[in-house]
């Protein structure tokens, strides 16, 4: 039998609570009863848990079948990524976050990491609080493919079953874990902020924005293991280093032919002007169109010089050719969340607010003080962005000693 | 060059607005859009087919408004359309939901390139495009923002990173997901407006698909959706006020312990 949901019309005493509920404006009513529009349902089960008088109904099957025996699944794995043989900062947030789960678990925390002549990394990942580090090393694994690293951890999977993936929602993070997760049928959540323990079912509760933020969803893999999860970037904290802890190392050799890609990698380019990744930054400062030209972009690049910050654009500045597509912050763009994010002349359309809005704390300099920056802005400046941004950056090397 | 383009419905992000009292998502008049990124995807499947001849085949899979996108996809160049609808599909997660299409695009047939956003953005989960061509165990490149050359059965492309970008060689057929920097979608033309108000969307439920009935829809997921909840909306915080050089240390005293 299929899942299904009913309204049990008896019960239904029209009061439209559901209908407010409905992310997903599935509900209307209809002589005075909730009407659910099976078009634009998803079976979410928001309304059943408005519902004050229980008349909602939603019969979920368990799916392919009878529950699999799950018990053979342990263990919590980071899958560690490392570009250039740079273990990159996402993973020793998600070693940060994968010890808690670990231990609320009472499993061991272990790291995975791809890669050739890599064997100087592992004690940097024993450091950071990993029991275990499965290291897998050839030269087939130099610069990530998706081929080769997609067989390498399919096959770790089925041979060590972990019973959670954390994986960076990195461009190599994404593409990777997707592919894994279809191959061995498991559940995947995409870009996740929040991770938690269910201490009653041992399952994963995987929080994750929707809609730019607009909406939050919790998410869980009953059924199936591994459950896997990408992490955005700067939620988790970074796992702390000690020196004298030591992990368990695993080594794994796969046969030459099992990692062939059919893709090849011909060159990598880096682009970007500043050093500063911007997913991986702790400040950003950011400019939009209020700088009036290109050239008084250079305010924004010595704010960022002097904080060691990255510098990020609107999509308005990107637009106008100002600044390359690779800086710009917001839908279209890149999603960060910095310690602190400045916005200098960016007005903050919704489009720019669903890109940095949880950021931890927000500098807005605008000249209209209707501008919607300030709505999100824990610290508004109302005023000329090229007076006050020099004036920002006199002060900051006045304090840093720079 | 036979293409076939995945693209989605979805609400207009702009209108998305929070009912300050109930704190939920204001649906009434909200209109439904081409998933922005699958525009470029749309765009980059007629560049592809005026390049090099052939056709371009747009596929949805959603409700049965989802037509009123793939009419737009025809009027912005696309040659045929299917909508994949049907009752059953209802609650896939990614997994599932790569399952169907991937179906779909078997009925299909015949493709060299299938083209998606990398993205849609009211799920924003990049989870589908690779999804697809793993159930179609075909090679993929995501986040391209530059089809560089396609000659002898192989295409050269850019993957933009975080630092940059990478040179792929990828052989024909292939699934690229694609970013806002590979091209600028043109308007509908008249022509294509009037193409798309007579044509036919082909339209396939899950058993014209073959598709396994467990793997499709909620039963096909492994994951499920507990909870939604809007988050607190962010409050806008204090405005500094005063002349230029007290405000900036006044600022940068309050600032002082993040950046140290």
């Amino acid at each position: 039998m299929a899942s299904s949901i009913t309204v049990i019309l008896n019960k239904c005493t029209g009061c439209t609570l559901c209908v407010r509920s409905c992310p997903f404006g599935a509900i209307s009513m209809a002589n005075k009863k909730a009407v659910i529009d099976m078009a634009k349902c998803t079976l979410c089960g928001a309304c059943v848990t408005t519902c004050k008088f229980s008349a909602i109904e939603l019969k979920k099957d368990s799916p392919q079948g009878a529950p699999k025996d799950l018990s053979a699944y342990k263990d919590v794995w980071v899958f560690c990524e490392q570009k250039k043989g740079v273990i990159q900062t996402i993973s020793f947030e998600l070693l940060g976050e994968g010890k808690k789960l670990a231990k609320k678990l009472g499993v061991k925390l272990c790291a995975v990491i791809l890669g050739h002549n890599i064997e100087a990394k592992i004690e940097e990942l024993s450091h950071r609080g990993a029991d275990k580090i499965y290291v897998v090393d050839d030269p087939a694994l130099k610069a990530y493919l998706d081929d080769p690293y997609t067989e390498v951890l399919v096959n770790l999977v089925q041979e060590y079953k972990p019973e959670i993936i954390l994986c960076g929602a990195t461009v190599i993070g994404r593409s990777l874990v997707s592919r894994v997760a279809v191959k061995i049928d498991a559940g995947l959540t995409a870009d996740c902020t929040g991770l938690d323990i269910d201490e009653k079912e041992k399952l994963l509760l995987q929080t994750r924005p929707a809609f730019g933020g607009n909406i939050m969803a919790t998410i869980i893999t009953p059924n199936h293991r591994p459950q896997m999860a990408t992490v955005r970037h700067k939620v988790m904290k970074e796992a702390e280093i000690h020196k004298g802890h030591k992990a368990e190392v695993i080594r794994k050799k796969f046969p030459g032919a099992s990692l062939k890609s059919r893709t090849t990698l011909l060159d990598i380019v880096e682009e970007i002007e500043e050093t500063v990744n911007l997913a991986e930054a702790d400040i950003i400062v950011s400019g939009g169109r209020g700088l009036g030209s290109p050239e008084n972009f250079s305010v924004v690049k010595e704010l960022a010089k002097v904080l060691g910050a990255a510098v990020g654009s609107s999509r308005a500045a990107v637009d106008a050719g100002w600044m390359p597509y690779s800086h710009q912050v917001g839908q279209t763009g890149k999603t960060v969340c910095p310690k602190l994010y400045v916005a200098c002349g960016i007005s903050g359309q919704i489009q720019h607010l669903i890109g940095m809005q949880s950021s931890k704390v927000i500098v807005a300099i605008n000249k209209d003080p209707d501008a919607p920056i300030f709505k999100v802005a824990t610290y508004g400046i109302v005023g000329d962005v090229l007076e006050i941004v020099p004036a920002l950056t006199k002060e900051f090397k006045k304090v840093l000693k720079k | 060059m036979n293409v076939i383009v995945c693209i989605k419905q979805v609400p207009n992000t702009t209108d998305v607005k929070i009912d300050p009292v109930t704190n939920t998502l204001i649906r009434d008049g909200v209109e439904s859009v081409i998933n922005p990124f699958d525009a470029y995807a749309i765009e980059e499947g007629v560049r592809l087919k005026e390049r090099f001849g052939g056709k371009v085949t747009v596929i949805s899979m959603g409700p049965p408004q989802a037509e009123n996108a793939l009419k737009e996809a025809i009027s912005l160049g696309c040659d045929e359309a299917v909508l994949v609808s049907d009752r059953k599909f209802a609650g896939s997660d990614t997994w599932a939901t790569s399952y169907t299409l991937s179906c779909a695009i078997k009925k299909v047939g015949n493709y060299d390139i299938i083209l998606c956003g990398k993205q849609a953005s009211d799920g924003d989960t990049a989870q589908v495009g690779p999804g697809i061509s793993t159930h179609l165990d075909i090679p993929q490149v995501t986040y391209v923002k530059k089809i560089e050359d396609i000659k002898d059965n192989k295409a050269r492309v850019d993957r933009m990173t975080e630092e940059g970008y990478d040179v792929l060689e990828t052989p024909l057929p292939c699934l690229l997901t694609v970013v806002k920097e590979i091209n600028t979608p043109r308007m509908p033309s008249l022509k294509g407006m009037m193409k798309a108000k007579s044509a036919q969307v082909a339209k396939w439920n899950a058993g014209d698909i073959e598709a396994d009935p467990k793997s499709i829809g909620l039963d096909g997921s492994p994951t499920r959706v507990v909870r939604i909840f809007t988050p607190p909306p962010r409050k806008g915080g204090e405005i500094i006020k005063g002349e230029t050089s007290q405000i900036a240390q006044e600022l940068v005293q309050l600032l002082k312990d993040i950046v140290i």
